[in-house]
């Protein structure tokens, strides 16, 4: 912490802007617990009947087993591969993999919009030969996402990976070990905090992924991020409501846990 | 090379951990990304029309022009305000830090579409920002925040502002406190040592997060879509219908291409500034 004091009036401007950063998340709180059918402010009269709602109604459930899947999916294959990638670049360090490395960052730059276009043209291509990976099935949107996700899990890793010793592997080796055993046994338990980091990130990437979803799915994948998309689209559902109070709530408490993880992290 | 550094780098092992993830990209990505390209000079007819009709149709000069002029709104409100929030972040303590920590990393984490649809109640004929501005005797009647430009610009800035809050943040921190301490101590004020001493200090870095949220707000479609009601087209949201409405995929290819060419050249642009190249080279010693 720097021993500088802002003065009084960054602090007091400070307030409207967070204020601003927070108003569109409060406002949703009350409209959840309306009483009415419609979306509405609360008059005295409070109701859980929308939260019951998320319940009842099938396709939300659906829709968050389907995101749960397909996030987890993502989460573990994109890990997987920055991971081998990131080591790959770091063992070899030719002037090959730093091309290979601006490679893996291209679908990291690119509009959003554009990365979708692209995930469609190769999805319908893909479903002609091979129908279960193709447009609007469950593997075809893993791996759209594990290549729009994967980019952030390989500057995870290399960062990492820049930081740990590398006379580490290098007494491995010298003592005998092979790469693949001194990958597992010894460079592998140095970077888990950073595995797990990568996983999360990659996990919450594709959980609320949408632009690139709306491309490539139909009728057979219905995303959470998907059913609220329609549901925004067409006569706003106050379900949408509670069902954003819920992931509001979600998101705090993996910040939180975020928080406690790297706080014991930074006390070892 | 000596025969030690030749011992370090004799793996070739590693090779089977390089490559599955370039091979899956040039697959999955690049070789697709060639195919779109080829679209747009060959759907629906060979030719360059496609490319002839971006520059010339009037319709897609009024949606560029709007893309334009809304990314460069969002891009100076939004860095201004995470500047104002990482500079306090940074010379604040306790509560301040903790509040700052919650409206930028809740909003960054949370999903694009539920911060969406909070403005959309907010903003609402009856919503709250009306009825507290008529409360406060700011205004008469309500006035129509969403379904315009309006409503665009708010929903975006309040997207942008923690991805600027980061990178600002990391050039702040490149300053040294001990000249903001000397500025105080020989007699300025806070607010003449930040206009003065602090600010010119973090030019890249402001110019850094300019472009990165310009070039973030080119290609971005969910909150336009949603907070225009279909009134406030831009370039991504006229490339979405001109895939899934009109199904003139090669146009729609045509402008996903330009859109690719000046995102580049701000990428460019932006290591160029940052020195972005150079912190990397650094970085693997």
């Amino acid at each position: 912490m720097s021993s500088y004091r802002a003065g009084w009036l960054s602090r007091l401007m400070s307030l409207p802007a967070l204020a601003f950063m927070l108003l569109p998340l409060a406002v949703i709180v009350p409209v959840s617990l309306t009483s009415k059918r419609y979306l509405s402010m609360p008059d005295g009269e409070y109701s859980w009947r929308h939260y019951q709602a998320l319940l009842e109604e099938p396709m939300w459930l659906e829709g968050a087993i389907q995101s749960v899947l397909i996030a987890s999916f993502t989460s573990v294959l994109a890990t997987v591969l920055a991971m081998a990638f990131a080591l790959g670049v770091w063992y070899l360090r030719s002037p090959l993999a730093k091309v290979l490395v601006g490679l893996a960052m291209v679908p990291l730059i690119m509009p959003p919009v554009v990365s979708a276009m692209i995930l469609y043209f190769m999805e319908t291509r893909l479903g002609a030969f091979a129908p279960a990976l193709g447009y609007d099935t469950v593997p075809g949107v893993i791996l759209a996402h594990v290549v729009l996700v994967v980019p952030f899990g390989v500057i995870g890793m290399m960062v990492a990976l820049g930081q740990l010793d590398r006379r580490l592997e290098l007494a491995s080796r010298g003592l005998g070990a092979g790469i693949w055993r001194t990958v597992f046994w010894v460079l592998l338990p140095n970077l888990k905090g950073a595995i797990a980091a990568t996983a999360l990130l990659g996990f919450a990437l594709s959980w609320e992924e949408i632009t690139v979803t709306l491309f490539i799915t139909s009728v057979q994948v219905n995303t959470l991020p998907r059913q609220i998309w329609s549901g925004l689209r067409d006569n706003v559902d106050p379900s949408v409501a509670a069902l954003s109070v819920l992931l509001i709530g979600l998101t705090m408490l993996v910040l939180l846990g975020r928080a406690i993880f790297s706080a014991r992290r930074a006390e070892h | 090379m000596n025969r030690v550094a030749a011992w370090v780098r004799s793996v070739p092992a590693a090779h089977w951990l390089l490559w599955p993830l370039p091979v899956l990209l040039l697959v999955f990505y690049v070789l697709p990304l060639l195919g779109v390209l080829a679209w747009s000079v060959t759907l629906p007819e060979p030719g360059l029309n496609n490319y002839l009709q971006v520059l010339t149709d009037p319709s897609i000069r009024d949606v560029s022009w709007r893309t334009a002029w809304v990314c460069m709104v969002v891009a100076v409100a939004g860095v201004a305000l995470a500047y104002l929030l990482a500079y306090t972040w940074l010379f604040s303590g306790g509560l301040m830090r903790r509040l700052i920590e919650l409206g930028v990393l809740l909003p960054l984490w949370l999903s694009v579409l539920v911060r969406t649809f909070g403005w959309l109640i907010a903003l609402r004929r009856n919503g709250i920002v009306n009825t507290w501005m008529q409360a406060w005797g700011w205004i008469e009647a309500p006035l129509e925040l969403t379904r315009n430009d309006l409503g665009v610009l708010i929903g975006m800035v309040h997207f942008m502002v923690p991805f600027a809050f980061f990178p600002l943040l990391s050039a702040m921190r490149r300053v040294d406190d001990r000249v903001l301490l000397a500025s105080r101590g020989m007699g300025a004020g806070a607010g003449y040592t930040f206009w003065r001493v602090f600010l010119p200090q973090t030019y890249t870095g402001v110019l850094g997060a300019f472009i990165m949220v310009v070039v973030f707000a080119m290609g971005f479609f969910i909150v336009p879509a949603l907070l225009g009601g279909g009134q406030v087209l831009m370039l991504a949201e006229y490339i979405y219908l001109q895939m899934f409405q009109t199904s003139n995929w090669g146009l729609g290819a045509a402008l996903s291409a330009v859109l690719l060419i000046i995102v580049a050249l701000l990428a460019g642009l932006l290591v160029r500034v940052t020195g972005l190249g150079a912190d990397f080279k650094e970085g693997d010693r």
